[in-house]
Parts: structure tokens; sequence; C-alpha cells
């Protein structure tokens, strides 16, 4: 038969469904309060219809405070429950898993944290919150799950994300929303939430390739990143452990703190965002670096912070477990140029 | 001002000259009804093809490409081609100046010139069309459209682009002639609320076309040169070309209501013979609309990347700017109350406009909420409520409009047994048609999808069931109204002993409009009020 209520499979999607029930409560009210008088008065004062027309003159303001008020305070109570939800929905938790998307026209490519492609076929393990990190290499896509209730456009030179817990192992539509060419309707696929077991098992499944952490690294040394940034540097230029986070004074007195954006704005065009300091010596790797390859980088760079920084601006230790760089000499922190 | 010229009708001279020199409104207003009905009928055609295509979720009628081609000629054509002319340029270029009493626009050679314009920007658009057409969207969204998109994007922008001065130089003109041209004792508040309504939109339209015309600008530029300003790689921001283009077309959705609201405030109290319950309160949310209408473009782009706070704030005002709406609805259904209703064609036009307005706003309030439109943004869910307000809305209120001022235009009745007929038949087809959009999108069905899961089949027949009926809705009119032409009952001055200067001069009226200029020495809709002991004014009535 057909479908008439999507299914659940993510446990924001209660709260957005308890919401619209909600409205569609308030609809129903207010078309039954609009139909049912001009039904009614359609057939008592119909023409024909010899009844008392009379009617006595009074003032008429009350009424228009009454139905003026009414639906403000409900709009008002709506707005509230709507955007307290949507608040939450756009603020991961900090242990939130992170894959990355990249859409291009017309498919999805999506990496797991351990490193294992798929295309158009997102696997979720069930039970974890996991945040979708997300960019496109052309025009504007939507990454849209309807179980999940979450929608997120896609843009291109800008990441934008969007996190869900999924809570019930299955098969869902996957759909880009945004219209995006002659393929549109084609850059589509599905989500596949599985148990943790059966996601670990997943992932150890088929083909492999390393991580985003050990390909970004690997790609530090091999763009020459590490020749100005790390170890005997040719040029001061700024240290970059701990960096992700970080709050970055600029050149001119501003700051900016330093998110996926930043690092990748430094990357593709490193004279938009000095940092104070420096000199704007730094090449643009625009057109030089793929999209996937920007990702790892960025990857690889925020676990810098997270291994070794124990989360304080000013601490410059490294971790030296994945043998990328050696330790940093006593240079300023700031951002990368 | 009486000349012997004003006792000719204004149809009589009937040379190919007499009508393309004319510097008539109300003949202008005939040429406006007739190129509008054609863009109508190509963007209709488009729309029966897209029904068409989805009967199947494996998309076998049309290839994609061609698709793409047939929802942005759609959009593209109905919005600027239809909608936004529709009610002010043929209705309100006709009434506007009977209504006021005056003899014309303020500046009726202007007032051709937009028709000139529109009819350029219209050809420059069907041009694009059979040139290889547009795939982009009626949104023109960046960088698809300046960057990726293959076909005449530059053509189709530039169509729009000159149409907009066409919008521009109608606001413009009405605007003055409302301040100037207002008979003696046609004060403000004693102004029909159709008068109100279009000098609403006229700001809307003076105000908020140029940014259109900016940003489609932007968009040949990009596109031609490539200059950047849209595109990432050269640190440009598809964004701003989002906010642009809302700023102008959210606006631009009040355009496309506000002039309808009007329409059907001058319908109720005629076919109730009442006075309309609460005028300033009507009259002040048509203001009200107008200024709010120009803070919540970010509602379309809560999924975009905006801000989260950002989304808050348009959320915010998307709810507010919804009161003036109700407050519109609830003062036309209390005029109903102890009236004497005749449920004459036009006024069931009317009925099935409140219905179907209410049905979309209150949708417009599941789309404000932050939360529930990141899930049903970009689906049918969108779809099927714009259409409830541009359709179900507009379209009913033009209808409703024509067949009310037709026998002033024309001097013939219609007939009215097909009328009511052809109101319910589309009242139907329209409801079948979008009702289960709604249910669609709901589901996560994505608009613009040429193909799709099978699940979602049971209701893309249903829709295009009600297309098809929906369009024998929309054809019978055609019908009967060249019918009504030569054989239609001769109409009088006032078929429908209406209130209102329109109705107190000849139909069709003379090219001069009143043999003698109009005095005006009371309020609107003043119709008869049952007598009752004890003889007290009637309620709401304020206007005076």
């Amino acid at each position: 038969m057909f479908p008439i209520w999507p299914e659940q499979a993510a446990t924001g999607a209660r709260d957005v469904d308890n919401i619209v029930i909600a409205l569609v409560l308030m609809a129903l009210f207010f078309i039954f309060a609009v139909a049912g008088p001009i039904l009614y008065f359609s057939f008592k004062y119909r023409r024909s219809n010899p009844v008392n027309r009379f009617q006595s003159g009074r003032r008429t303001w009350p009424i228009e405070i009454v139905w003026t008020v009414i639906p403000l305070v409900i709009a008002i109570g709506f707005f509230t429950v709507a955007a307290s939800t949507y608040f939450r929905q756009r603020h991961p938790p900090a242990d939130a898993m992170e894959i990355h998307v990249i859409g291009k026209q017309w498919m999805w490519k999506i990496q797991h944290p351990q490193g294992k492609r798929e295309i158009n076929e997102l696997h979720l393990p069930e039970g974890a919150p996991v945040k979708l990190l997300m960019t496109s290499q052309d025009v504007i896509h939507s990454f849209y799950i309807p179980a999940f209730r979450v929608k997120q456009d896609v843009l291109p030179g800008r990441y934008t994300s969007m996190w869900m817990v999924p809570n019930k192992p299955g098969v869902y539509h996957l759909f880009c929303t945004q219209y995006c060419g002659t393929g549109h309707a084609q850059m589509s696929g599905k989500v596949v939430v599985l148990s943790k077991a059966d996601y670990q098992k997943w992932l150890t499944s088929g083909d492999q390739s390393e991580s985003p952490v050990m390909e970004g690294a690997r790609l530090f040394r091999q763009f020459g990143c590490s020749g100005c940034h790390a170890g005997s540097r040719v040029v001061r230029a700024p240290d970059l452990a701990g960096l992700y986070g970080s709050v970055v004074p600029l050149e001119g007195g501003k700051t900016t703190v330093a998110d996926e954006q930043y690092l990748r704005d430094s990357i593709l065009l490193p004279n938009s965002q000095i940092v104070a300091g420096y000199e704007p010596v730094m090449p643009s790797f625009q057109g030089r670096i793929s999209e996937d390859q920007l990702m790892a980088l960025i990857a690889y760079l925020k676990s810098l912070g997270a291994d070794g920084g124990g989360g304080s601006n000013q601490t410059l230790s490294y971790s030296d477990e994945r043998g990328t760089i050696p330790k940093p000499e006593d240079t300023p922190r700031g951002g990368m140029k | 001002m009486s000349t012997p010229e004003a006792n000719r009708g204004y149809l009589e001279e009937n040379t190919l000259r007499s009508w393309l020199l004319t510097r008539d409104h109300k003949r202008i207003g005939l040429l406006y009804l007739f190129s509008i009905l054609v863009f109508f009928a190509i963007a209709a055609v488009a729309a029966g093809l897209i029904r068409l295509e989805l009967l199947s979720p494996r998309g076998e009628l049309i290839r994609p490409e061609m698709y793409n081609r047939l929802f942005t000629l759609h959009g593209v054509l109905m919005v600027w081609f239809f909608l936004i002319p529709s009610i002010p340029s043929v209705l309100g270029n006709f009434i506007l100046p009977l209504m006021l009493g005056a003899r014309d626009l303020a500046f009726p050679r202007l007032n051709l010139l937009s028709w000139y314009l529109f009819i350029v920007g219209g050809l420059l658009a069907v041009w694009a069309i059979l040139g290889g057409g547009v795939d982009t969207g009626w949104t023109f969204y960046t960088p698809y459209s300046t960057t990726y998109a293959n076909g005449q994007v530059v053509t189709m922008v530039a169509g729009i682009f000159v149409a907009g001065f066409s919008s521009i130089l109608t606001g413009l003109n009405f605007i003055v002639t409302t301040h100037k041209l207002r008979a003696p004792g046609l004060t403000w508040f004693r102004l029909p609320i159709f008068v109100w309504s279009l000098y609403s939109t006229s700001v809307i339209l003076v105000l908020a076309t140029p940014v259109l015309a900016m940003v489609l600008t932007l968009v040949a530029i990009e596109r031609l040169w490539g200059v950047g300003i849209f595109d990432p790689a050269l640190g440009g921001d598809p964004i701003l070309f989002q906010h642009l283009f809302w700023f102008y077309s959210h606006p631009a959705v009040y355009v496309m209501i506000l002039p309808g609201m009007g329409v059907v405030s001058e319908l109720i109290p005629c076919f109730a013979r009442k006075r309309l319950f609460g005028y300033p309160f009507v009259a002040g949310a048509s203001v009200a609309i107008a200024v709010f209408g120009f803070l919540v473009w970010g509602h379309h782009m809560f999924v975009s990347s905006q801000s989260p706070y950002a989304g808050m704030v348009f959320s915010f005002l998307s709810y507010i700017v919804a009161i003036p709406s109700a407050i519109k609805v609830f003062n036309w259904t209390a005029t109903l109350y102890k009236g004497s209703i005749a449920l004459d064609t036009p006024m069931l036009y009317a009925l099935g406009f409140i219905g179907l307005f209410t049905v979309g706003g209150l949708t417009g309030l599941f789309l404000a909420a932050l939360a529930v439109d990141v899930h049903v943004t970009h689906t049918y869910f969108v779809v099927a409520h714009f259409h409830y307000i541009m359709v179900g809305g507009m379209v009913l209120a033009f209808m409703g409009g024509l067949h009310y001022w037709w026998p002033k235009i024309t001097g013939r009745m219609y007939p009215e047994q097909l009328g009511r007929l052809a109101a319910i038949v589309t009242f139907i087809g329209f409801n079948l048609t979008f009702f289960p959009q709604f249910v669609l999108g709901y589901l996560g069905m994505p608009r613009r999808y040429s193909m799709y899961p099978q699940e979602f089949q049971f209701y893309h027949v249903l829709s295009t069931a009600g297309a098809s009926i929906l369009g024998v809705g929309y054809i019978m009119p055609v019908f009967y109204f060249i019918w009504s032409l030569k054989r239609g009952v001769h109409a009088g001055p006032n078929p429908w002993s209406a209130t209102g200067l329109e109705w107190t001069t000849p139909s069709p009226p003379p090219v001069e409009n009143f043999e003698t200029p109009p005095v005006v020495t009371e309020g609107p809709y003043n119709y008869p009020q049952p007598a009752a002991p004890p003889p007290v004014p009637p309620p709401g009535t304020s206007g005076e």
C-alpha cells in the first residue's frame, strides 16, 4: 500500500514529529474555526432565507483584539518550541564520530574515520552520535535523510555539518534535495543503520583505505607543508599543534576561531586571513589539492590538537606516535601562514 | 471634462493601431489579460507534462534534461509572466482608475510602456525556451546557474530583468494615481480595500524589484565573464545570491497574494450585502504584510548554512507576518454573519480563496517552525504550500475578480450556472492535485525529481488525476467567456447591485470612464442594512 507517516529512525525524529502533530491539531482547529462559520453562514443567511439579519451596533474592536492576540500567542509558542529543538539539532556533542561527506554532480562520496570509503551509501552504527562534515566539489547539494528528519545544504568552498543518533537498524532513503542539474533525481542512495557490532564488522570488510588522519599526515609532507610549519623551517610559519578550536589573532587586530572553515581557507586562500606577526608568504593550494585531500589534511591538523594540545591554547606538546613531524621549536602560537 | 467622445464605449474603435498605441488603461488591461493568458497556457502545459511524467516512478516519459527545463519554464512563466502581473496589471489596470473616479492612470504613456516592456521580457523568455531552454529552476541558484548550467540562462534573466521594469513602472503609476487622482470626497479611509492592497503591492514592486534586477544582472555578469561574485574558488559566496534573490522573492510572494486579498475584500461584501467587517484592520493588515514581508527572506535559507541565530530571527518574524493574514481571514468570515448571501460564481471563488489561503497560510507555519522546516524544506511540502497560496489563493481570486468585473469589462454577463460549475470543478481539482503533495513532502519526497521511489507513486497518481480535473476547471471559462462576448445577456451598469464608483458608469465604460466626474460622500461597501427597531447604525462601520 502507501505510507502515511515516515519512519522514525533517529532520536531527533520524534521531537520533530511531536511538533508537527501539534501543528496539525492547531491547523485543524483554525480550519474548522474558519470553514465552519463560512459554511454555516452561507447556508443560514442565504439570500432566499427570511431570517433576522438585524445587528445591534456593538463595538467590534474587542473581537479584533481577541482574534489578533490568540493567534499571536499560539505563534510565539510554536516558534519557541521549534527554535529550541532546532538549536539542539545544530549543536553536535563533542564525542560525535566524524564522517566526511563530499557531494559532486551526481554522487555522494563518504569516508569513515577508520578510512573506509563508500559511495551513495552511508553505514551508521546504532545508538552513537555521528557528525557529518560535508562539502561540495561543484554546486550546492543538500544531504537529506527523511527517516532522521535531518537535512543540510552542502556547499562548495565551505564546510557544513549535521549530526544525528540513529536508533533503529534498517535501510533508509538518502536524497539530494538541492537542485543540482541533470542527474539531481539520481543523486540519491541509502542509509544503512547497523548494530554497533555489525558496524565494526562492516568497517573491516571489503576494501580498506588509510584513515583520513593518516592520509593527512602523509599529505602534510607530500605537499611540503612540513617544510615551513614543522621541522627545520625554511621560512618562519605558525605552528599548527593545538591550533584547531583555538582563537587566532589576525593581522589588523581581529581574531578568529580556527575551525574547519578557517583551516580550509588558510590552505586555499592564504592571504585572506594573515596571522598576526607573520609575513603573507604562504602559497595558495587552490587547484592543487582535491576536496578529499583537503578534508584529510584538516582531519590530521585537528588530530594534532586533540592528541597533544590538552585543550589549552598555550600548550605546545606534540604526540609523536604517528611519526609525522618532529617536535616544534620556539615559535609563537598562531594560525598557519 | 465631459466631451462628446465620452459617451463612446472604450471598445468601439477596433483597428490594430487603436489597440497597440492605446493609452486607455482599460485597453491596456485587456492587452495584459490576453498576454498573461498566453503565458499561463504555456506554463500550464509544462505543468501538465510534469504531472504526466510523475505518474511513473521511473520517469519514462521525458528525459531528465527535458524535465528540468519544464519545471524551470513553468516556474519562470507562472511567477513573472502570470502571477505577478495577473491581478495588478489586468484587473488593477482596468479597475483602479474607475474605483478612484479618475479618467485614467496618472501616466497613461508609461502604462503602455509597461506593457511593451512586459512583452519584450516575455519574448526574451520564450526565445530562451526555444533556443534550448534553461534548467536552473526559477530560483537560479548559484553556482549552478552561473558556472555549471547549460542553456540560455543569460537570455532568460534578461527577459525577467526587462519584465521587472514593467513591474516597477506599473507600481509607480499606481502609487501616484492613488495619491493624486482620487475623486473629490474619496478620502483614504473611504477607499475600497482593493485600492489599499494595490497600493501595498505597488510599494513592494517599487522597492523590491530593483534588487531582483541587480541580482539577475550579477548572475549574467558572472556567467559571461566569470568575475567570481558567487564563485567560492575566487573568494565569492554562492549564499550571497540566495540572500539577494529572496530579498526580492519573498516580498514578491506578497505581490502574488495581496491583490488577491484585495479582490476578495470586494467580493465578500458585495455578495453578502454587508459592509466589510473591520475595515481599518483589513486595510492596515495589507500595509503590515507589505512591511513585514521585507523582513522574512531568510526563512527560505534555514538549511543553507545561515547562522542559527539569524534563522531564529527570521523564524520569529515569519510567525509575526502570519498574524495580519489571520486578521484578514477572520474579518472576511465575520462579514458573512447576518449577511444576505448569494453564492454566485465570484462568491464561490472568494469563499474557495478563503479556505485554500487558510490552508496555505497554516502550512506556512509548519515551514516557519525551524526544526520542522529542516525536514520539510526542499520537499513537496513546500511545493504544496506555495501552490495553496499561489493557485488556491491568487488564481482563485483572479478568477473571482475576472467573473465579477467581466460584465463591467465587456458589457455582457457570462453564463452563471457554467461559471459556478467551473468554480466547483477548480476547487475540487485543485485540492486533489495539491493536498496529496503535503503528505508526499512529509514522507520525504524531494522536489524537482523526475523519478522517485516506488512508495510515493500512489500520491503522485492522485495529484496527476487532480491536475486533469483542475485543467477542466481552467478551460471551461475560456469557452464561456468567449461565448459571452457575443451571446451574453447585456449587463447594464451594475448587474450585482454593488457599491463602488466603477459600477456607477455604463458597461463597458466610456473612453473617459465617467460622463461627469463623480463625487464621493460615503464610505465603501455601504450596502443597505436591514432595518430594525431601534434604528442604530450597524457595526463595523469605522470606515467613514
